[in-house]
C-alpha cells in the first residue's frame, strides 16, 4: 500500500515538474526563441485558414548547378530519376514537380539561379479553371489535385503561369503511398503536404539546409514570429509574375 | 406568300449511299481504335506533352464545336430574322449543327486523360470554371436545338417554333462566347488573355459553320439528285463572303492591339514573323488561301457563279479555319511562358524560355478525322430516316420573286 502511495506521489511529482516546466517554457518562449517553429495540425483536426504555408527562396544563396532540392523531391515523391518506370515518355512529356532555372539579366548579365515549382497561389488560376474541382486549394494555402476526380482535361496546365503542372503520359509503378501518380491525371508539387501535416518540412527545403546553402525557408506566412515572416519583413520578397496578382505562397529574394 | 414545301427522307438505296455510310463508319471505327490505343498506352504515344498541352484533337474538336454553332445560323436567319428564303433550310441547318457538335464533343471527350470519368465531369461542377460552363452550354445546345427542330418538324408544335428559334439563337451566341473564353480567360499565356477572343470565336463560327453547311447542302442535293437553285446558293455564298471579311477584321484588330502593347511584341513577332510553321500557316494558309482567295472567288463576277468554284471556296475556308485554330492553339502554346521579364533563361530542365515543338501523331489525326466522320454519319443517317430536306430547292419554289431576277 505504502509502495503504491509512493508510486502515485512520484507520478504527481513528475507531473507537476513537467507541467510547470512546460508552462514556464511556454511563457518565456516568445522571449527566448526568436522564432516559433512551424507547427502543424493534429491528425484528427481539419485544416484551417489560420495558417498559410509558404516557402521563401533566397536566390543569392541558391547555388548555380546545385540540384539538391530537385533530387530530394524526386526521392520523396517518387518521380524523375527516382521512378524509372516513366520510361516511355520523352523529356517533354516526363513530369517535373520542381526544376532548377538559371536566368541572366539582359541588361547587366547578372546570373540568377532558382528552383521553380508550384507557387501555391492564393487565387490559383488552376483552381479557377478546373471543371470538376479536382484542382483545389486547402484552407492553409496548399494547392493540390484530387486524383479521384481529375478527368485529365489539362485546362489547369493551360492556365498555370509557371508551367508547374505535369500530365502523366503512361502507367507508372513504384509509387509512394503519400504521392499517388495516375496515368491520365495531372500532378504538381504538394509542398510535401504529408510531411507538413506531421509538423515536417518539405523535402526540398530540408535538402537545401542539409547542403548548408540555407536558401529556402518554409513556414507559416501568417505567423509574425515564423522565420519566413521575419525574413520577408526584413529583406522583402518578390513573386514571379506579380503582375497577375495571384498572391503566391512561394516567394523569391534577389530576382 | 406561304411556301409550299415537301420535305422527304433520302431514298438511301443507292450504292453511293452505302459506300458513303461504310466509308464514314470506317473512319469512326479507326478513330475509336486510335482512342483505345492512346488511352491504353497513355498520351506518350501522341505528340502532346507537358509543353504543348493541347494538340491536334483539340484543333479538330474546337473546329467542330465552333462550326456547329455557326451552322445553326442558317436556321436562325430564317426564324429569328424572318428571311423567307432561308426557312426551307432550317431543318437541315439544325441537324448539321447538332451533328457537328456531337462530333466535336466526341473528340474532346475521347482525348481526356480519363474519358472513363465522363460521369465525374457531369456530377462535379466548379462553377467558376468556364470549362464547366461549356459542358452545360454544349449539352444545353443539343437539347435546345433538338426542341427547335421538333417544333419545326411537328405540325402541331409549329406555332412555338419562333420562340424556340430565338432561344436557340441566343444559346448559340452564348455557347461560342464560352468557347472563345476558354482562351480569353487564360491570363497566363501571351497569345490568349484577350476579351476579343469571345466575339472573334463567334464570328469565326459564322464563317466555319456556313462553309460546312454549304458543302453539306450541295453534296446532299447533288447526291440525291434534288434540284438546288442558284438563288439560295448565291445568297449563301455571298453571306459567306461577308463572314470571311468579318473574321479578317477581328484577326486584324487582335494583332493590332497586341502590336501596340510592348509586352506582346514577343508573341506577335513569333506568330507574324519568326514562328516558322506558325508564321507560314498564318500568312499563307489562314490569310492567303483561307481568306483572301475564297473572298476573291466568291465575289468574282463570273467565277463566283460557278458551282465548282463555290465548293472550292468553302473547302478553302475550312482549310483556313484549321490553320487559324492551329496557329491560335498550338502556336499560342509553342511560344514560351514569359515568367521573368528582363531576363533570359540560360538553363532549365523543363524547356523554360524556349519555343516548344510539336508534331502531331497519326493517332491524334485519326481521332480528329473520326469526329468529322461521326458528324457526317449522323447527318447521312438522319436525312435518311427523317424529313430534313425539302424535295426541291429550285428557284421557283424557294423564292419566286428572286427566281425571275436570277
Amino acid at each position: 500500500m505504502s509502495e503504491n502511495r509512493n508510486e502515485i506521489d512520484q507520478y504527481r511529482r513528475r507531473f507537476l515538474t513537467q507541467t510547470s516546466a512546460a508552462a514556464a517554457a511556454a511563457s518565456i518562449a516568445p522571449g527566448v526563441f526568436l522564432t516559433t517553429p512551424a507547427v502543424a495540425k493534429p491528425d484528427d483536426q481539419g485544416v484551417t485558414n489560420e495558417k498559410r504555408w509558404g516557402i521563401l527562396i533566397d536566390t543569392h544563396k541558391c547555388a548555380n548547378g546545385c540540384t539538391s532540392c530537385v533530387t530530394a523531391c524526386e526521392e520523396e515523391n517518387g518521380w524523375g530519376s527516382a521512378n524509372p518506370s516513366e520510361s516511355h515518355s520523352d523529356e517533354t512529356q516526363k513530369a517535373q514537380w520542381i526544376r532548377k532555372v538559371s536566368l541572366k539579366e539582359k541588361s547587366t548579365g547578372h546570373v540568377v539561379s532558382l528552383p521553380l515549382m508550384c507557387q501555391h497561389c492564393e487565387t490559383a488560376p488552376c483552381v479557377d479553371v478546373c471543371p470538376t474541382g479536382a484542382s483545389f486549394k486547402r484552407a492553409d494555402g496548399i494547392v493540390l489535385v484530387d486524383k479521384h476526380i481529375c478527368i485529365g482535361c489539362r485546362y489547369c496546365m493551360m492556365a498555370c503561369p509557371y508551367k508547374a503542372r505535369s500530365f502523366i503520359h503512361e502507367d507508372l509503378k513504384d509509387q509512394k503511398p503519400w504521392a499517388p501518380r495516375g496515368k491520365g491525371t495531372v500532378e504538381s508539387c504538394t509542398m510535401c503536404v504529408h510531411r507538413v501535416d506531421k509538423d515536417g518540412t518539405p523535402a526540398c527545403v530540408e535538402a537545401c539546409n542539409a547542403e548548408n546553402h540555407k536558401a529556402m525557408f518554409f513556414g507559416d506566412l501568417y505567423d509574425k514570429n515564423s522565420e519566413i515572416s521575419q525574413q520577408l519583413r526584413e529583406h522583402g520578397g518578390e513573386q514571379i509574375r506579380a503582375d497577375l496578382g495571384l498572391n503566391t505562397g512561394v516567394r523569391y529574394r534577389g530576382l | 406568300m406561304k411556301l409550299e414545301l415537301t420535305y422527304r427522307e433520302t431514298a438511301g438505296k443507292s450504292a453511293g449511299f452505302w459506300v458513303l455510310l461504310g466509308g464514314l463508319g470506317l473512319l469512326v471505327a479507326i478513330a475509336l481504335g486510335a482512342t483505345l490505343y492512346m488511352e491504353h498506352e497513355g498520351h506518350h504515344v501522341t505528340g502532346m506533352s507537358n509543353q504543348i498541352i493541347w494538340g491536334m484533337p483539340h484543333v479538330f474538336a474546337i473546329f467542330l464545336i465552333v462550326a456547329a454553332s455557326g451552322a445553326l445560323n442558317v436556321a436562325s436567319i430564317g426564324t429569328v430574322f424572318g428571311k423567307a428564303l432561308y426557312k426551307p433550310l432550317g431543318r437541315l441547318s439544325g441537324l448539321v449543327a447538332m451533328a457537328l457538335l456531337m462530333g466535336g464533343l466526341a473528340v474532346l471527350v475521347l482525348d481526356l486523360g480519363h474519358p472513363d470519368r465522363l460521369i465525374v465531369a457531369m456530377t462535379y461542377y466548379n462553377f467558376k470554371s468556364i470549362f464547366a460552363w461549356n459542358i452545360m452550354l454544349y449539352t444545353g445546345f443539343l437539347a435546345v436545338t433538338g426542341i427547335y427542330l421538333w417544333m419545326m418538324m411537328e405540325r402541331k408544335m409549329n406555332k412555338y417554333y419562333r420562340p424556340a428559334g430565338i432561344v436557340a439563337f441566343i444559346w448559340r451566341l452564348i455557347l461560342t462566347t464560352g468557347t472563345g473564353s476558354i482562351f480569353g480567360f487564360l491570363v497566363a499565356r501571351q497569345a490568349y488573355d484577350a476579351a476579343l477572343m469571345a466575339p472573334m470565336f463567334v464570328i469565326m463560327s459564322f464563317a466555319y459553320g456556313l462553309a460546312v453547311f454549304i458543302l453539306v447542302l450541295m453534296a446532299a442535293y447533288k447526291w440525291t439528285e434534288r434540284p438546288l437553285g442558284d438563288a439560295i446558293l448565291y445568297r449563301l455564298k455571298n453571306l459567306l463572303g461577308v463572314f470571311i471579311a468579318a473574321v479578317l477584321y477581328f484577326v486584324m484588330v487582335y494583332h493590332l492591339a497586341n502590336l501596340y502593347a510592348t509586352e506582346h511584341h514577343g508573341v506577335e513577332a513569333f506568330i507574324l514573323r519568326d514562328g516558322g510553321i506558325y508564321t507560314k500557316l498564318f500568312w499563307i494558309v489562314q490569310i492567303g488561301l483561307g481568306s483572301l482567295l475564297p473572298l476573291a472567288m466568291i465575289y468574282h463576277p463570273t467565277i463566283g457563279k460557278s458551282r465548282p468554284a463555290i465548293i472550292t471556296a468553302c473547302i478553302l475556308v475550312i482549310i483556313g479555319a484549321f490553320a487559324q485554330l492551329y496557329v491560335i492553339l498550338i502556336g499560342g502554346q509553342a511560344y514560351p511562358l514569359e515568367m521573368f521579364p528582363g531576363y533570359e533563361v540560360v538553363e532549365s530542365s523543363f524547356f523554360d524560355g524556349g519555343v516548344n515543338t510539336y508534331s502531331p501523331s497519326i493517332w491524334e489525326i485519326m481521332l480528329g478525322m473520326g469526329g468529322i466522320a461521326l458528324a457526317m454519319l449522323i447527318v447521312t443517317v438522319a436525312v435518311r430516316v427523317l424529313r430534313f430536306m425539302p424535295e426541291t430547292l429550285d428557284d421557283a419554289t424557294v423564292d419566286p420573286h428572286a427566281a425571275k431576277s436570277v
